[in-house]
């Protein structure tokens, strides 16, 4: 089980993995995530599922190395099986649960930052299928990181800007949202997925434009079932499990300042892992503050 | 072994204890040393020490132990196997009841269950009965003894949800009188709280877990990790799939917080993420990538086992620590033993206190917790009498990591995904004591899905229970 069928780099530090998981691939939804185990000493790592196909089984998953343990997933190979991986995990999409008359009401813009252009994937394709061709922006830092810009073409009105304006249109996905509803779009759905910091000032503007936004959190994790409260943010002054209630929430009520700095717990830790990752197991130091190196 | 206290070796070699009226006491790791380290506490009996300890039974004839155990061992029986030295007979005795006896022999409430209502317990010390179930399945591990099993398969399929204590003895019991048994667990590896819960010190995972669940796997029951009914599958697929019967013993995993303010500050964890981090997930180990907050003075709020494990943890991990409980330590729901070996070790009690708010920095990281004194008043409707906070009482703990013991409850994962079965409002599935049965045909529960967040042995005696039942279920269903 959960061979990887297909890997390959969707840019320069994106990898995109197709690999054999049945019981995933007949349940899952837009919007879900799985969580992955690479070997049985590795980290539990949720990855939202970014395409699926039901007949032969697969599912596929995009990941940007960032921590020591999505750099090791790069180790990986086609023909490699992960050791674990369990979902789908999370709620569906809402959209995925309106009546075809709700959804011809919307009129939909998804706003992709970075590697979060994947999961929006999925979301564009399903309402495609289900006869409406949304709008989409993806944003990237510069030309080289735009992904996936053919398969989105294929299934909505696709948007492209980056920030130092070496393709498509020039600045960030804010910009881009500011412009088109100055050119006489009226949006008034918006599904914004990409790095905190991007979601946290799109929903502070789509706030001020009146656009009704949902945004997609991926904070640490490690059951992802509901069993640890690792995941826990606060929406609209409640407490929620990302993994549980969300992933996805409506992106006004969401507290970005409190997530991002949650995001932050264990970066010293992961720093040290990664040095260890680079170096060698030199440097490994257990959790920094028990002692220093073990 | 020589020098053993309360051992008498009599010139016949005869072994017995010194002073019958006192227990032969068990060796264990030195407070001081173990307090830095994962090994576990308690070395066990050696063969003349349980020998010595099995001779103070008397053998009563209307013995009231065996009451006390939910699973109903025949104790006084492999009590005097034990004292003939005939040890394969006793892991015999014992392992036709129960599924798991190195497990419980290490973490069961001895003392309010075969211990508590033990005769001589009443003259001087009870017999420790779990320390000699504990001698005699590590004895018969290290033998090689396998219990036995059935080979004779009667070709029904019966699905079990969940690989902690109750699902384990359902499917073992199960597949012990033929049924083609399939486990699915929701976690990368089999045990539910035995693996992710309960600490290496107290319950050693390679040494004792594995080979246990292993000894279920040869009885022929088949196990299915990384599978979340209600997610990856759903119960009613799985009838599609030809399972004739369901045991669901999913646990009580969901945490719970206290609702005060800062909680969402970082530092502040579940016990259940900071066990599984530690313990599934071995971030304590160098070898696994698992990070872990260690942090130099801990809180640790509430005053069960699951407290008392995540207190020994965090002191492993090199910090302070002080337990914050609301009521006395007569109210402590903690093994007895446990609350002693956390004390020994150096972990600081403040009891009759309870936090009201988590002090946070200016980048949101805990560093302090308020906490207000308690008294006790009129008993509630546990029995146990009530806390009252001391109007202007409140004070400050520095400290830099805080975690919740506070409990768990039942996930609601299978039950909103299945229809027709009733839970309560605690979001337990409503099961029939005396067969496991729910409101849903062909489903049984067991366990704390069931009662909540109880014991191993209670979730043991209800997947015994449910396994009766599902047999003459069946057997109904086919006739
Ligand atoms: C830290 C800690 C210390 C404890 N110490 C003691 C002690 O010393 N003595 C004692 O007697 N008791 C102790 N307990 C309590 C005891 O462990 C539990 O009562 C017992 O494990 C319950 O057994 P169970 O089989 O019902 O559930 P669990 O052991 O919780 O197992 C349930 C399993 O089901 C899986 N699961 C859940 N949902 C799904 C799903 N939807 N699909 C598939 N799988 C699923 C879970 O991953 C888990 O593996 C302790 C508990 C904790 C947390
Ligand atoms: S990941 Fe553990 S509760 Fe959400």
């Amino acid at each position: 089980m959960y061979r990887i069928i297909e890997s390959d780099l969707l840019a320069a530090n994106i990898y995109r993995m197709v690999v054999e998981a049945p019981r995933i691939a007949k349940h899952c939804m837009p919007g879900q995530f799985i969580i992955v185990i690479k070997d049985e000493f590795s980290e539990r790592i949720p990855l939202t599922i970014c395409d699926y196909d039901r007949t032969k089984g697969t599912i596929t998953i995009v990941f940007q190395p960032a921590g020591a343990s999505t750099t090791m997933l790069t180790e990986l190979k086609s023909g490699d099986h992960f050791y674990s991986i369990v979902g789908p995990l999370g709620n569906p999409s809402e959209l995925c649960s309106m009546s075809k008359e709700e959804l011809s009401s919307l009129k939909i813009l998804f706003i992709a930052g970075g590697v979060g252009t994947a999961p929006v994937f999925p979301q564009v394709k399903w309402l495609h299928e289900n006869g409406i061709t949304a709008d989409a922006i993806i944003g990237a830092k510069t030309k080289d990181l735009v992904i996936l810009e053919k398969e989105f073409n294929e299934v909505c009105n696709l948007y492209v800007t980056t920030d130092d304006g070496s393709y498509g249109r020039n600045g960030m996905v804010t910009k881009c949202l500011e412009d088109l509803v100055a050119e006489g779009h009226d949006y008034n759905y918006a599904i914004a997925i990409g790095p905190m910091i991007m979601m946290k000032f799109t929903c502070l503007l789509t706030k001020k434009l009146g656009i009704h936004t949902i945004v997609s959190m991926n904070p640490i994790m490690v059951d992802g079932t509901g069993m640890c409260g690792a995941c826990r943010l606060n929406v609209g002054n409640e407490v929620k499990f990302a993994c549980v209630d969300g992933p996805e929430f409506d992106g006004h009520l969401v507290d970005f300042d409190q997530a991002m700095k949650r995001a932050q717990l264990y970066k010293t830790e992961e720093g040290r892992a990664k040095l260890a990752l680079e170096e060698g197991k030199t440097h490994h130091g257990g959790c920094g503050n028990c002692g220093g190196d073990k | 072994m020589a020098g053993s206290e309360n051992v008498y070796i009599a010139e016949d070699g005869t072994i017995k204890a010194a002073d019958a009226k006192v227990k032969v006491p068990v060796r264990e790791q030195d407070p001081k040393i173990r307090a830095t380290n994962f090994d576990e506490v308690c070395y066990g009996y050696n063969q003349e020490e349980a020998i010595a300890e099995a001779s103070r039974c008397l053998n009563c004839k209307n013995a009231k132990c065996i009451a006390g155990c939910p699973v109903e061992i025949d104790i006084p029986a492999f009590i005097q196997q034990v004292k003939n030295g005939e040890f394969a007979k006793a892991y015999e005795t014992i392992s036709s009841s129960s599924a798991l006896p190195a497990i419980c022999g290490r973490v069961c409430p001895q003392e309010t269950q075969c211990e508590g209502v033990w005769i001589r317990g009443m003259k001087g010390d009870a017999i420790s009965i779990g320390k000699l179930e504990r001698f005699v399945a590590d004895w018969a591990k290290e033998q090689n003894i396998k219990p036995l099993s059935c080979t004779l398969k009667n070709g029904h399929k019966v699905a079990v949800i969940g690989s902690g204590p109750a699902g384990l003895t359902c499917a073992g019991d199960l597949a012990r009188i033929g049924y083609d048994v399939t486990i699915f667990e929701a976690l990368h590896k089999p045990g539910g709280v035995l693996l992710y819960g309960i600490p290496e010190f107290r319950l050693p995972k390679d040494a004792v877990v594995a080979p246990e669940i292993e000894n279920v796997m040869d009885m022929g029951v088949k196990i299915e990790t990384n599978t979340i009914i209600g997610k990856s599958v759903y119960i009613d697929e799985l009838f599609e799939e030809g399972y004739e019967a369901v045991f669901i013993g999913s646990g009580a995993g969901l945490p719970v917080f206290m609702g005060i303010p800062g909680e969402n500050a970082n530092g502040v964890f579940s016990a259940n993420e900071y066990l599984t981090r530690n313990n599934l997930m071995k971030a304590f180990r160098d070898d696994y990538d698992t990070p872990i907050k260690c942090g130099k003075k801990v809180v640790v709020v509430g005053g069960g086992n699951v407290a008392m494990d995540a207190t020994r943890t965090a002191l492993r991990l090199g910090s302070e620590v002080h337990i914050v409980y609301r009521r006395t330590e007569a109210e402590l729901p903690a093994r007895v033993e446990e609350v002693g070996h956390a004390k020994e070790e150096g972990v600081i009690f403040d009891l009759l206190t309870n936090p009201v708010e988590i002090l946070t920095d200016d980048d949101q990281w805990v560093k302090g917790i308020k906490c207000i004194r308690m008294e006790l008043g009129e008993p509630d409707a546990s029995g146990r009498r009530r806390p009252i906070p001391v109007e202007g009482s409140e004070f400050e703990i520095d400290c830099d990591i805080v975690i919740m013991a506070l409990g768990t409850s039942p996930n609601p994962l299978i039950s909103s995904t299945t229809e027709g079965l009733d839970t309560n409002k605690k979001k337990c599935i409503i099961a029939d004591e005396a067969d496991g049965k729910t409101s849903k045909e062909g489903v049984f529960a067991g366990g704390d899905a069931v009662t909540g967040a109880a014991t191993v042995i209670l979730a043991m005696g209800a997947g015994k229970d449910a396994a009766k039942g599902i047999d003459e279920y069946i057997r109904n269903r086919s006739k």
